[in-house]
């Protein structure tokens, strides 16, 4: 008799999902969907606001990374105001901002490693439940609890003195920033006592980079193996090739490192980018047009980022970014368990960034804004914690938001999720009559691996059709609701 | 206070007083550091008393401080249990009938209706919020009124007029359609620090100066800095 497996919650990520394995009477796995179960509605809550109030408003969509899409509204109305294409700010503007977003990018990253996922690498996908969780981090190594829970407190601190509040602040506006960094508040961050300083994050990021080595070190085949899938990969990267979190140009290479979108203007986004509906998700598909919908999904966020960028500019994190690479061989890295060490690549990478930008007096200057020729349009992109995040507005003559379009990481990676959910289901799944505990944990370990938020990533609100389909033990569909 | 010719005796919330003759209790409230919270009354324009905010009780019956001038020997509650239920209530009906959120609104930290709930610790207003669907008017060039968060003081009203006294806000239709409109034709030509002005003397958010928005940093914002009240209650 074919089954239906489904798996709800989905644990240890942001938001709510739900996946379902239909499985035929041989027990092969014939089916699996990772739905998203939670509806937004940003999109059209802004239409008819101020232009100004979207950077506060849309940053609502999450309590995890409000930063990310504080930060993507504002660089949209940077161009919307006439402050440039988001090269145009002041220093201490531009630099402000970067300093809040390699903040938040931090204390994300933080959240996800040693909140979310360590308690897989630490006890495994079948060990015990109850301490598969940073309760359980905290009981047998509280270190590493500590660590994690002081990291997160840094990352947010920055936020705090960028952007007012440590959760939905207020520092960036159309043209700039409202605040700078006075000297005691720089001093709060560089000098501030142990371990809440720069310097020890930086340590400590070695030492999570370490741990996560040494764990692929002994797991060698369990790591490369799991969710493993070619894919193209996209992501924002600096102008010179390097990897660049607040601004750059789109590129795209495939899963053999050749470039299918090179360097391109993100203004233009829509060119290059198409999203498609389906029935029984909230969350949309999108994929590069030039390749279709069957090739030209991709990946983002960490992993994606370290294909597409050339190299780090910052000096540890391109040591071990070098390491990173020659595993691979210079190629692609396509492991989808290999997200945790471009991740923590990255945290490395942000802690340096945020103790250099903090020595640089450019951030005591007081010329927060520049405004221009006003536009009726502006796209803004970073890459978020997550992956590639895009947000395009349009104004009317009054001020008022009349569009709005965003793209979130999460979204981006619907696909790959998709895919990474069925490539563990068959691995661990396939010919096994009884399906336990470890098992359906294999599955949300390869979503995990995504740091998916499913609440940022279902923002939408009036184009989707919604499918419900109610099936009995046997299969036989029992009810069937459309709406569209 | 000392006690001088032009000084009559009250007694508020049992202390006894020497205030102003002629000045409302309110002022005379103000004038000994006693805070009577309230909303529409204007400090130089005539009270109108239409938001009840500043409600206390004399000889057993509430009435508006705002329009109630002192006499001798009068007795007036005002910091009790019963009055700041009132005006906790008060507060609890603004915020359900229009459209107030916060976490987005310009005004948030310079917002008396904001403040003035965190003061009678409004967590959630107790009616049921009525979701009225009102206007964002932004055809004027200096200013956006939005209907959704005017809680009809009339502040606007009374003190943001021309060289000629002309009115440039006013009253349009009755009951829970009312709104307060800029006019179209002097709307056009508001000088900027008037625009400006008439932002910051309503009490929430319901005029906006036009792109301006959260250029003053969270923390350094009015009631950030002290909780509503407490410039008169440290003033004694
Ligand atoms: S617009 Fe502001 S000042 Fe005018 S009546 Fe409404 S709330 Fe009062």
């Amino acid at each position: 008799m074919s089954k239906k497996i489904t798996i709800e919650p989905v644990t240890r990520v942001e938001g709510h999902g739900k996946v379902t394995i239909q499985m035929d009477d041989n027990h092969q796995v014939i089916d699996s969907r990772l739905h998203i179960v939670e509806f937004r509605g940003f999109e059209r809550f802004v239409q008819g606001r101020p232009y100004w109030e979207a950077p506060v408003l849309v940053q609502r969509l999450c309590g995890i990374c409000p930063v990310s899409h504080h930060i993507a509204a504002a660089k949209a109305l940077d161009v919307i105001v006439g402050a440039g294409d988001g090269d145009g700010l002041t220093a201490v503007g531009e630099k402000m901002r970067r300093l809040m977003h390699y903040g938040q990018f931090f204390q994300s990253h933080v959240l996800h490693f040693f909140h979310l996922s360590s308690p897989d690498f630490l006890f495994g996908i079948d060990g015990d439940p109850a301490m598969r969780n940073i309760v359980g981090v905290a009981q047998v190594h509280k270190e590493l609890a500590v660590q994690g829970v002081m990291m997160r407190k840094f990352g947010q601190e920055v936020i705090r003195l960028t952007a007012g509040k440590k959760i939905h602040g207020t520092g960036a506006i159309p043209g700039g920033i409202n605040k700078n960094l006075s000297i005691a508040e720089r001093d709060e961050l560089l000098k501030g006592p142990d371990p809440l300083n720069a310097d020890k994050m930086i340590e400590w990021s070695l030492s999570a980079l370490e741990f996560f080595k040494n764990y692929h070190k002994q797991n060698h085949a369990k790591v490369d193996d799991f969710a493993s899938f070619p894919s193209n990969h996209l992501s924002m990267v600096r102008k010179d090739g390097a990897l660049d979190i607040y601004h750059g140009v789109l590129r795209a290479v495939d899963s053999e490192g050749n470039r299918i979108l090179d360097d391109v203007d993100y203004h233009e986004y829509y060119n290059y980018i198409e999203e498609e509906v389906k029935s029984w998700s909230y969350m949309k598909f999108p994929y590069l047009k030039h390749l279709g919908k069957e090739k030209g999904w991709y990946r983002v966020g960490p992993l994606a980022r370290l294909n597409t960028c050339d190299f780090i500019p910052s000096p540890l994190a391109q040591k071990e970014f070098e390491e990173y690479k020659a595993y691979t061989h210079g190629k692609p890295n396509n492991m989808s368990l290999h997200y945790h060490w471009a991740r923590l690549i990255e945290v490395l990478h942000a802690a340096e960034v945020i103790r250099d930008l903090l020595h640089d007096p450019d951030l005591q200057n007081e010329d927060l804004v520049v405004k221009g020729k006003k536009q009726k349009e502006g796209v803004g992109v970073i890459e978020a914690p997550r992956g590639t995040l895009f947000h395009h507005y349009k104004i009317d003559d009054n001020d008022l938001i009349t569009m709005a379009n965003l793209i979130v990481s999460t979204t981006n990676n619907n696909e790959p999720m998709n895919r990474a959910v069925e490539s563990t289901a068959r691995a661990f799944m396939n010919g096994q009559e009884t399906i336990t505990e470890p098992m359906m944990n294999a599955v949300e370990v390869a979503i995990r691996a995504y740091d998916p938020c499913l609440s940022c990533a279902t923002h939408a609100l009036g184009q989707m059709p919604l499918e419900m389909t109610i099936l009995g033990a046997s299969g036989r569909i029992l009810d069937h609701k459309m709406k569209d | 206070m000392e006690k001088t010719n032009n000084k009559i005796r009250i007694t508020i919330d049992g202390k006894r007083t020497y205030v102003t003759k002629g000045s409302t209790i309110v002022e005379a409230a103000k004038e000994n550091g006693i805070y009577i919270p309230t909303l529409c009354h204007f400090e130089g324009a005539d009270p109108k008393a239409c938001c009840r905010m500043c409600t206390v009780k004399i000889n057993n019956r509430m009435m508006t401080s705002c329009t109630t001038p002192v006499t001798e020997g009068m007795e007036i509650e005002n910091d009790t249990e019963e009055l700041n239920e009132v005006r906790k209530s008060i507060i609890e009906l603004l915020f359900v009938s229009g459209n107030h959120f916060c976490p987005a609104c310009e005004k948030s930290g310079n917002c008396e209706l904001q403040a003035l709930a965190y003061r009678y610790k409004m967590l959630v207003p107790r009616f049921p919020y009525s979701f009225p669907r009102k206007e964002v008017d932004a055809s004027s060039p200096k200013i956006i009124k939005e209907q959704n968060r005017c809680i009809a003081c009339k502040r606007c009203i009374k003190t943001i007029r021309d060289e000629h006294g002309k009115h440039y806000f006013a009253y349009k239709n009755r009951g829970q359609h009312l709104e307060v409109i800029l006019d179209p034709v002097l709307g056009d030509t508001m000088p900027d620090d008037l625009a400006k002005k008439a932002m910051e003397n309503c009490p929430v958010g319901s005029i906006l100066y036009k792109e301006k928005g959260f250029d003053q940093p969270i923390g350094t914002r009015k009631y950030d800095k002290q909780p509503i009240g407490s410039e008169i209650e440290n003033n004694v």
